[in-house]
């Protein structure tokens, strides 16, 4: 109940920033770029709508998960609103489920919003739901939680600003993984290497919840992968937070 | 009677941001307060007082030393389950509304649902805010905040009641209301520690203080130990003597328009010059009799660190 309570409020206050709203509008934006993008293109349209869209909806939303997950503790802190919630009877960590999951909810909102327009507009042109979206979505939904941990943890231990950055850095080694593979196996033995290799092992594979293409060309999964992506979505989420709780529990507020 | 607050060889320093230099703010706090006392937490600025309470609140962790809170350790949500904070400066949430507010925090402290509402109205009037239960909280004055935050701080009905700088940024009227307010918590059983610098305050309120100053504790007692009730002088104002003869009698401070202020520090003299007033048919306008207060302790007591 205390949990919910700090939730519901934390979602409360995300929802009236405007920095959500911005972002929300460029979403719409690039989604409908996208269905103008299809009519000059040629070969198959609703791919091309649904890649760029789907694509943008994972962007877009990886953006709020950042800009709110990395401020909102922190504003707690800067405006001393903590001083009289952790004189409350709750434990640290409480105070940081209960950010963690008014966030996810606030992204849920956000991301049913999204969706419904880009599922209208996939609607419109091809006359027919494509029901793989969904499962899409959900992935997609799966790495925004993943996300706003790491951006939680991130504004446990450093600046708005920095977490911000190294968030952001977080989720485009995360989709460039494989990069760094290859970059492995061409760079020279040394200090670069293993900074290298130190990433690859630490930050997780975040293509993993990617099954836009395969979605978008009805390939088929094996339902052992999806299960896969979801164990590992879960323990990544649950093994970050848990690291944000272990940082938040011993800091000074001052 | 037992302690409500035990505080014992509190140490805390911070890291200095440029030199990664230790600085030692609290240098060995320990004091103990008494259940159902007001007890004054008194220092200039920058002594020390937030620090300390930020301490006993478990928002900043000290280096050394214990804190008891009402039997309890201090950490424990028992402990904090049972104590009301109203830090100074108070800020909150300022998109919610003061009745919204305060419905949220009754569920961080588990009240029931179906006692809410009602918690929620009484300390509103409480404070003197039922008019503006609506309104949003960043439309709050100071002083509204500092009431706010004061309804917050006695939402669960603490037994212990930690006010740092309660009166901060409140007008004359505003500073009687909290006052009384603190009178009647201790009337109801309750025990109240606050910080404070404004001596009048404090000295109107408390049972026993403690005078922090950087860091230290100087002084601890009852209000009537550690200031003496001995007259120190009285200031009188007369008019239609001339200052020529009243000199006799003690040093004068000042003239103005007819009106002599003088000081006298022998008590057989305020009697003669009553009698001088009476046989000149003189007039007296004023006659203070000056007690040690807690201001001139206060003063001493800095002068000598
Ligand atoms: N985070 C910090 N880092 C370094 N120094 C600090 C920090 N917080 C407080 N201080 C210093 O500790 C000292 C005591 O501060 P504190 O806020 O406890 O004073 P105070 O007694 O409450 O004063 P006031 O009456 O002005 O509220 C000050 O000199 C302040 O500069
Ligand atoms: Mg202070």
């Amino acid at each position: 109940m205390k949990i919910t309570a700090i939730a519901l409020n934390t979602f409360k206050e995300a929802i009236r920033d405007r920095i959500l709203y911005l972002l929300l509008f460029f979403a719409v934006v690039s989604l409908i770029f996208s269905r103008l993008l299809a009519i000059l293109a040629v070969g198959d349209r609703v791919k091309i709508i649904m890649d760029v869209g789907l694509a943008s909806l994972s962007l877009f939303g990886a953006l709020m998960a950042i800009l709110m997950g990395t401020s909102l503790v922190f504003k707690e802190i800067d405006k001393k609103t903590i001083y009289t919630l952790l004189s409350k009877p709750i434990h640290r960590y409480q105070f940081l489920l209960g950010k963690f999951f008014g966030l996810i909810l606030t992204l849920l909102v956000m991301l049913f919003f999204m969706s419904l327009i880009f599922i209208v507009i996939v609607l419109l042109h091809s006359g027919r739901i494509e029901w793989g979206m969904f499962a899409a979505l959900a992935f997609i939904f799966l790495e925004l939680c993943l996300i706003t941990a790491v951006a939680m943890f991130f504004s446990c231990i450093s600046s708005p600003i920095l977490s911000s950055v190294f968030s952001l850095s977080f989720y485009l080694i995360g989709h460039l993984s494989w990069g760094l593979e290859t970059l492995i196996n061409k760079i020279k033995p040394g200090f670069g290497k293993t900074i290298v290799q130190v990433l690859y092992t630490l930050i997780p594979d975040l293509e993993n919840f990617n099954f836009k293409t395969e979605i978008v060309h009805h390939l088929p999964v094996p339902p052992q992968v999806f299960l896969y992506a979801t164990i590992y979505g879960i323990m990544y989420t649950l093994f970050v937070l848990t690291a944000a709780m272990l940082v938040f529990r011993k800091r000074d507020f001052v | 009677m037992g302690n409500a607050l035990k505080i014992t060889g509190l140490f805390k320093s911070f890291k200095s941001e440029f030199l990664r230099k230790n600085i030692e703010i609290l240098k060995g706090i320990s004091l103990s307060v008494e259940e159902g006392e007001i007890f004054g937490y008194l220092g200039p600025n920058g002594a020390g007082k937030t620090t300390t309470l930020k301490c006993i609140l478990g928002l900043i962790f000290p280096d050394k030393g214990e804190i008891e809170i009402l039997g309890l350790p201090y950490l424990s949500l028992k402990a904090k389950a049972r104590i009301g904070f109203l830090p100074e400066n108070p800020y909150f949430y300022d998109y919610l509304t003061a009745s919204e507010f305060l419905r949220f925090y009754c569920q961080l402290h588990q009240i029931k649902k179906a006692d809410i509402e009602e918690k929620t109205s009484t300390l509103l009037s409480l404070v003197g805010l039922e008019k503006s239960s609506s309104l949003q909280l960043r439309k709050f004055s100071k002083g509204m905040l500092q009431r706010i935050g004061l309804a917050q701080a006695l939402l669960n009905e603490p037994e212990l009641v930690l006010l740092d700088e309660p009166l901060g940024g409140l007008d004359p009227l505003g500073r009687k209301e909290i006052r009384d307010i603190i009178v009647r918590l201790k009337e109801e059983g309750k025990t109240v520690f606050l910080s404070s610098h404004i001596l009048q305050d404090i000295e109107m309120v408390c049972d026993r203080v403690a005078i922090i100053v950087s860091g230290q504790i100087i002084n601890q007692g009852r209000l009537h130990d550690l200031i003496s009730q001995k007259i120190l002088f009285t200031e009188t104002t007369i008019s239609g003597i001339k200052e020529e003869e009243l000199k006799k009698y003690g040093e004068c401070v000042s003239s103005y328009g007819g009106r002599t202020l003088i000081k006298i520090t022998d008590e057989k003299k305020v009697e003669k010059i009553l009698e001088l007033v009476h046989t000149k048919k003189a007039k007296i306008h004023s006659l203070v009799p000056r007690t040690e207060s807690l201001e001139d302790l206060f003063v001493g007591t800095v002068k000598q660190e």
